[in-house]
């Protein structure tokens, strides 16, 4: 396989299209309303109608608004049809002549799909997930292609370093600078781990990219390899996703089959193996040090850092761990350049963001954004606002290690430096809306019971100061809190955050401190002695003067 | 050897590069308090009773798994530390059933000089009062989960020491128990080899002799230490 | 066989109990299999109780001592990491399985609600199995389905937008001896 190999297959492909294209979302959302019969009626559909050389019926991935699915799509016609029922396959067929069919339609012009920004999504509902000819046709494989013949490992990441790529997993560490570290690390042996165990409740960004376009993940780690000098891959999917599993399988046979993994890539002497390694139900193997301990297949601990993964990670040789959505944006970077890259967000936050947009609102799916988008823009405009009678009253982000954001600070833009000043995160992208029927203590305590449950047990502070947590904030739920109760609840989530090993443990006070810090009313009330206990500002993370 | 110059709690130290800040301060006569440490094993920072404050950085950090660097400015006791320290240790009496009066290990126990030195004189927070059992099945030994505060010292000593790999963790998070084998009776164990290094790296009443009634139970942890640094350091003339 | 000289006599007597029952079942010969292909490698433990679960439908004593064995563990890291991970059971399951998401995005939809109808209905817990054996009722925390939610995984289908009512009508079959 070489250049003239991959560019020929991509001419194959695109001239073997169809004029007319029928997109059927075959994501997990979609196909849990029947998505897949939709597709099959709607081939039998195409073949009856003796419309086989002209129109091509095209599984794919998130066509993004998911609530509304199965989602149909007709090019080039630019119809979107919603809730298609298998039934209704014929009618959309018979259509295709220009007549209007008896079928739900949705409106490509709203802003839920004109405000989007496509990098990471942009093959997502595009190409065909399942086959990576239709990758390649979207000039895939390229960018691994021009790094492995025309840059240097150092050009590779100096491009990264360009284009101002923050990690995609929460914490938002340049991306260029770790792959620095990992490139000058020294070890004969070095690993590359893609974190797909995407944890956090009400986030499936991960699982889309997966689900849609497992190849720019792949292309993106290649990339990676190649920088920092690894030859040996995983992706750690989580068990839960079990579509995610069998589509990056099929992914990883294909490229292996093409020789665009395996040895002597695109002819190169580069090398990278891709091994998937599938989690068992633990969120706390979403922090990277549990991750590698369970890639080693041993329960899922973690341990402090330093030393860091870039450093000494798998089997102690050094580690590049990055996310899904950070490894799909790398292919575009290398394509087009980290200039360009770095031309689309804000000062500090470049690129854009995936977020999963759920809970109580009008619209919910996938949505990509450039940074620094206003999150009232996405909550109202894209998202709809909330659904009939209801008011919105928070937008809780970053899950079990963010905080809820109110109503109030909707003007606030998505980049990470304003979500922590909220005492949120941006984390990994889930976006859940509450309205005024939802009770900010039982979010809180919604969020404890998770961390809680989900505590590894090895340090002091998150194992048994979670479980303390939980009962008061239970206590209050029940009415029998008093305003001592609230004092000890700052105190101990203070204690957590600042005392526990891992992330999980540090960041699991975080919806307790923000709804403490922006619903404090709500707790108050269900106080005992109702007393308005001595206002403290939590957060206090002074370094102490030396 | 590199050495390092350091700064703990005003005090200038030198330590050799790869020494942790615990035993940099140790050989300087600065006590940190540690639970899950035990000479003679690797540290896993895990009881976070030795946490330290680092100029500079707002993070704490465990002084038994941060090495010491040059120009480090670190604080072994504030306020803050003191604060946390007794926390911590509220918060393993209120998490299991720590009747000292009726310990084996009453008087001779880390746990409670721990309690003592730190002036955690009460608990404030919810007793959870898990229902555990005693396991007396083995010949020599016995465990008492009631005691047990997940150190793991017992089964970082059973693996790395002894090479047996008896004793594990199981569960998570609040149902994280320590386990001989597949959970089964310690007495019906096959890979135990009743050596007994679990029981003398136990801080509390967990691991005990079987026999050894209310305040009997002392353990001699040097036995341990010498047993590595003679393997490592191949101290014996054979 | 090897190892089988460097252990206790009391360990030689149950992993050859083991054995002897291992060799009269088929699923214990694909499990072998599959620990080939992974060259009995200790850090595909998870990967090898992924498949012993999926053929024995559970983690049992014996198959976790069989694990051990073959991939030259000590019993306790196996258990140790079985019991770990929410996914592996160590007791047998339902013949129908029913997974109520109860992630955010779920939860703030009324999973609860969900949760606790069927909850009653069947007169389990989430987390047990009704006594007869039909099934078994589970919470996730978070399939991903977040953009159809409330949703209930019924024998591994994904079931979108979940009611109380729903739900109750379509695990009725499931669970008649309930109260």
């Amino acid at each position: 396989m070489d250049l003239k190999d991959l560019l020929a297959l991509k001419d194959k492909e695109l001239s073997a299209r169809k004029p007319i294209c029928i997109r059927c979302c075959t994501a997990a959302g979609c196909l849990s309303s029947r998505g897949e019969a939709v597709k099959e009626r709607l081939e039998r559909a195409v073949y009856d109608a003796g419309l086989a050389e002209q129109v091509e019926v095209r599984g794919v991935g998130c066509l993004r608004l998911c609530c509304q699915g199965p989602l149909v799509q007709v090019d080039p016609a630019n119809i979107m049809y919603e809730k298609v029922t298998p039934e209704e396959a014929g009618a959309i067929v018979d259509a295709l002549n220009g007549a209007t069919a008896k079928v739900s339609r949705g409106d490509p012009q709203h802003p839920f799909f004109t405000k989007q920004h496509s990098i990471v999504l942009a093959n997502s509902g595009v190409v065909d997930p399942n086959r990576i000819e239709s990758y390649i046709a979207a000039e895939g494989y390229q960018a691994l292609h021009q790094v492995l013949h025309e840059m240097t490992p150092k050009a590779v990441v100096d491009e990264l370093l360009t284009s101002g790529l923050r990690g995609r997993g929460g914490a938002g560490y340049p991306t260029g600078l770790k792959w620095a570290t990992v490139q000058k690390a020294a070890g004969a042996k070095k690993y590359v781990v893609c974190n797909a165990d995407e944890g956090d409740p009400g986030a499936f960004m991960d699982r889309s990219v997966l689900e849609s376009d497992p190849h720019s993940v792949l292309e993106g780690m290649a990339i990676g390899a190649y920088a920092v000098g690894a030859d040996q891959g995983f992706v750690y999917v989580r068990a839960e996703y079990p579509l995610a599993i069998a589509r990056l399988q099929t992914a990883i046979s294909q490229a292996r089959k093409l020789g665009v993994l395996g040895s002597a890539v695109f002819e190169s002497p580069f090398h990278f193996n891709v091994d998937l390694r599938i989690g068992a139900g633990a969120f706390v193997c979403g922090e990277e040090t549990a991750l590698m301990a369970s890639v080693e297949g041993k329960r899922g601990t973690p341990r402090p850092r330093p030393p860091f993964p870039a450093e000494s990670g798998l089997w102690n040789s050094p580690t590049l761990i990055n996310n899904v959505e950070t490894f799909a944006n790398v292919p575009a970077i290398l394509r087009r350049g980290g200039a360009w890259f770095a031309g689309i967000g804000t000062e500090r936050s470049k690129g854009t963001k995936v977020f999963a947009l759920a809970g109580k609102i009008r619209n919910t799916g996938l949505i990509e954004v450039p940074m620094g988008t206003p999150m009232r823009t996405i909550v109202e405009e894209m998202g709809g606002g909330a659904p009939e009678g209801a008011t919105i009253k928070a937008v809780q982000t970053g899950g079990p290690s963010g905080g809820c954001i109110p109503a109030q600070h909707l003007d606030t833009p998505v980049d990470y430096e304003s979500l922590t000043k909220l005492g949120s995160i941006m984390g990994s992208g889930g976006m859940i809306v509450m309205d005024d029927s939802t009770r900010m203590v039982d979010v809180a305590r919604f969020f404890m019971e998770f961390c809680m449950d989900e505590s590894c047990g090895k340090c002091i502070p998150c194992r048994t100061g979670t479980v303390q947590i939980h009962g008061l904030l239970a206590k209050v739920l029940a009415g029998k809190g008093t305003s001592r109760d609230l004092t000890q609840l700052e105190e101990l989530c203070d204690f957590v955050k600042n005392t526990s090993l891992c992330g999980l443990g540090q960041t699991a006070p975080n919806p307790v401190l923000s709804t403490l810090r922006f619903f404090r009313k709500e707790y108050d009330e269900l106080l005992l002695d109702g007393a308005r206990p001595v206002p403290s500002e939590p957060v206090a993370e002074k370094p102490r003067a030396t | 050897m590199a050495v390092r110059t350091l700064t703990i709690d005003n005090k200038q130290v030198s330590a050799e590069e790869g020494t942790t800040l615990l035993s940099a301060a140790r050989d300087a006569g600065i006590t940190i308090p540690t639970l899950c440490h035990l000479e003679g094993i690797y540290d896993v920072g895990a009881c976070r009773m030795c946490l330290v404050e680092l100029a500079g950085s707002p993070k704490l950090l465990p002084a038994c798994t941060t090495l010491v660097a040059e120009g480090m400015d670190v604080r072994t006791d504030s306020e803050r530390l003191r604060k946390y320290r007794r926390i911590i240790l509220e918060l393993l009496f209120a998490e299991r059933n720590h009747v000292c009066a009726a310990c084996v290990s009453n008087g001779h126990c880390e746990l409670q000089t721990m309690a003592y030195t730190q002036g955690m004189d009460h608990v404030r927070f919810e007793y959870q009062w898990p229902a555990l059992h005693v396991d007396l099945t083995h010949a020599r030994f016995g465990m008492d989960h009631n005691r047990c505060i997940l150190c793991t010292r017992c089964v970082r000593v059973c693996w790395h020491i002894e090479g047996a790999g008896t004793k594990n963790v199981s569960g998570r998070g609040t149902h994280s128990r320590i386990i001989s084998d597949l959970n089964q009776p310690w007495g019906g164990s096959e890979t135990c080899t009743a050596c007994g290094k679990c029981v003398e790296a136990c801080p509390t009443g967990a691991l005990f002799r079987r026999g050894a009634t209310a305040g009997e139970m002392e353990r001699d942890r040097t036995r341990l230490e010498f047993l590595v640094n003679a393997r490592e350091k191949k101290q014996w003339n054979v | 066989m090897a190892m089988l000289t460097t252990t206790s006599a009391g360990k030689r007597r149950a992993v050859t109990a083991v054995l002897e029952h291992a060799s009269g079942d088929k699923r214990f010969r694909i499990l072998e299999t599959h620990m080939k292909r992974h060259q009995h490698r200790a850090d595909a433990l998870i990967e090898i109780l992924h498949k012993a679960q999926e053929l024995f439908g559970f983690l049992d004593d014996g198959l976790m001592l069989f694990v051990a064995h073959h991939l030259k563990l000590p019993p306790s890291r196996v258990y140790g990491v079985a019991t770990f991970y929410h996914f592996f059971t160590l007791k047998p399951k339902g013949a129908h399985t029913c997974v109520v998401c109860m992630g955010t995005a779920c939860y703030v939809k009324g999973a609860d609600r969900v949760l606790r109808a069927i909850e009653d209905r069947a007169g389990i817990k989430a987390g047990e199995t009704t006594p007869d054996k039909q099934l078994s009722l589970v919470t996730a925390r978070c399939i991903g389905a977040c953009g159809i939610a409330p949703a209930v995984v019924y024998d591994g289908t994904v079931t979108p937008r979940q009611t109380p009512e729903v739900a109750l009508e379509r695990v009725k079959g499931w669970c008649a001896h309930g109260p």
